[in-house]
């Protein structure tokens, strides 16, 4: 038990993770591209034509990923930020900063889609229903958060600064949604809800493929941008300066 | 325990009253952002009646955004905020007897205001009451909040743009229930639901905002 607590801590500092994170990024790049090509197999080639959206439903492959990667990204970059608000490890700020940017761009990437997808099944590219609004509030709140980090030059006052406003952040997702919500449900009624019909499983599979596609590509690319983290923040200090001389060779 | 907020809100107060323009200019600015509205929109009374909510509430969370930079800067800048935080009292409730004076500076100056502006938007009578209710319940949630946008920007370049930016997707649930009210009336469905979940709302962030404040302050002191 004991060894194995010491192995964790181990990887607690940027010395030991940067290898490891190297050693890692390849294999989910190999796992996105898999659960990828096989997500879009399914997506385009199997699952059936959808009865009362024909086609254009299949952008639901992107959307819905999308959306959920947007949410949980920020739920992973708010607990990381709380660990190094708790505990000061200096990985923590790192993974949040690294984390953010991929959030906003899954964010942006759902409202995107989700024009593209509107605009031929209701007929208009913006609704201002309540998922819409709360979903680019989450856009506006990582933007925030990249903003204030970017701002403030010292890296440990921008980590702590980041993470205090990434989990009041947290604290408001569920007012905003609910607020959102319930603005929405006084004005106008549910013009937007899609006649549930039950998903077939072959779109549900190909769903979640490109579900885990999307998992593995936003840990492989926030493995890589923490890694250039890493090497900038420490780059005054001996293992970097030994890791670029073999990178170099 | 009041003690010490006392004296902070004392304070603040007494170096606001000292430096009027300060305060004037923000009400100037919410008084000249509603105005503008009228002027760009056109001055059928029908559709101002429709839009005066959110123009009021709207130019609200702008003025007080406004004045959020001023909230610790001056401290900072002459020490006072360092002898603050090392005093014995908890820094939190300095916090909150500065976000305290800071609505007694600009909401409270804002709601008393805002029923002469809603008039130009020809709101009722029963529009105006809500609208000051809901404005007297909502702005210290404002305060409040952006207490916290005040203290993470501390000392940081570009802070008056950043503060906008870390605060106003904050400020939606205020915006929502406050101008939702004011609808509410006019549509006549009665506003008791948004003014209550607004004071939930002013309740939860003028008890909580202080604590996260407290700490960015400490981060900013460093």
């Amino acid at each position: 038990m004991s060894d194995r607590m010491i192995n964790w801590y181990k990887y607690a500092g940027p010395q030991a993770f940067y290898p490891l994170a190297g050693k890692m990024i390849p294999w989910f790049w190999v796992l996105a591209a898999i659960f990828g090509i096989a997500g879009l197999y399914v997506g385009f080639l199997v699952a059936p034509t959808d009865a009362q959206q024909g086609e254009g439903y299949r952008i639901i492959f992107l959307h819905v990923p999308a959306s959920w990667m947007s949410m949980f990204i920020y739920l992973v970059m708010a607990f990381w930020a709380g660990l190094g608000l708790a505990f000061n490890f200096r990985l923590s700020g790192m993974m949040a900063q690294a984390l953010a940017p991929t959030g906003a761009m899954f964010a942006f990437l759902s409202l995107w889609t989700g024009a593209l997808w509107g605009k031929p099944m209701w007929g208009t590219w913006w609704v201002w229903d309540a998922r819409l609004t709360s979903e680019l509030i989450l856009l506006f709140l990582y933007v925030g958060f990249i903003a204030l980090q970017s701002a403030i030059d010292d890296p440990r006052r921008a980590d702590k600064a980041g993470a205090i406003l990434a989990l009041v952040g947290v604290v408001n997702i569920p007012i905003i949604y609910f607020s959102v919500k319930w603005w929405n449900t006084l004005h106008q009624g549910s013009t937007v809800n899609l006649t549930k019909s039950s998903m077939a499983t072959t779109m549900l599979w190909g769903m979640l493929l490109c579900a885990l596609a999307c998992w593995m590509y936003a840990i492989a690319v926030a493995l890589m941008r923490v890694r250039r983290i890493m090497l900038e923040r420490e780059k005054d200090t001996l293992w970097v300066r030994e890791e670029l001389a073999k990178e170099a060779q | 325990m009041l003690t010490p907020i006392l004296a902070v809100i004392v304070r603040d107060l007494r170096l606001a009253l000292r430096r009027r323009a300060d305060i004037a200019s923000v009400l100037f600015f919410f008084i000249i952002v509603v105005s503008l509205f009228p002027l760009g929109i056109g001055p059928e009374p029908e559709q101002l009646r429709k839009l005066a909510p959110g123009v009021l509430w709207v130019a609200a969370l702008l003025a007080t955004m406004l004045s959020l930079p001023r909230l610790f800067s001056d401290d900072h800048r002459d020490g006072t905020l360092e002898q603050l935080a090392l005093t014995p009292q908890p820094l939190g409730l300095i916090v909150l007897g500065k976000v305290c004076a800071h609505w007694l500076i600009s909401g409270l100056p804002l709601t008393l205001l805002a029923p002469v502006l809603g008039i130009q938007f020809d709101l009722s009578g029963d529009a105006l009451w809500i609208l000051s209710c809901s404005l007297l319940i909502g702005t210290p949630a404002l305060s409040g909040i952006g207490a916290i946008g005040a203290a993470l920007t501390l000392g940081v370049r570009g802070s008056g743009v950043l503060v906008s930016l870390l605060i106003l997707p904050l400020y939606i649930p205020v915006l929502i229930f406050g101008a939702g009210a004011v609808d509410a009336t006019l549509t006549g469905t009665g506003a008791q639901a948004h003014l209550s979940l607004l004071a939930a709302l002013a309740l939860a962030g003028v008890f909580f905002a202080p604590w996260p404040t407290a700490a960015a302050l400490r981060i900013a002191l460093e």
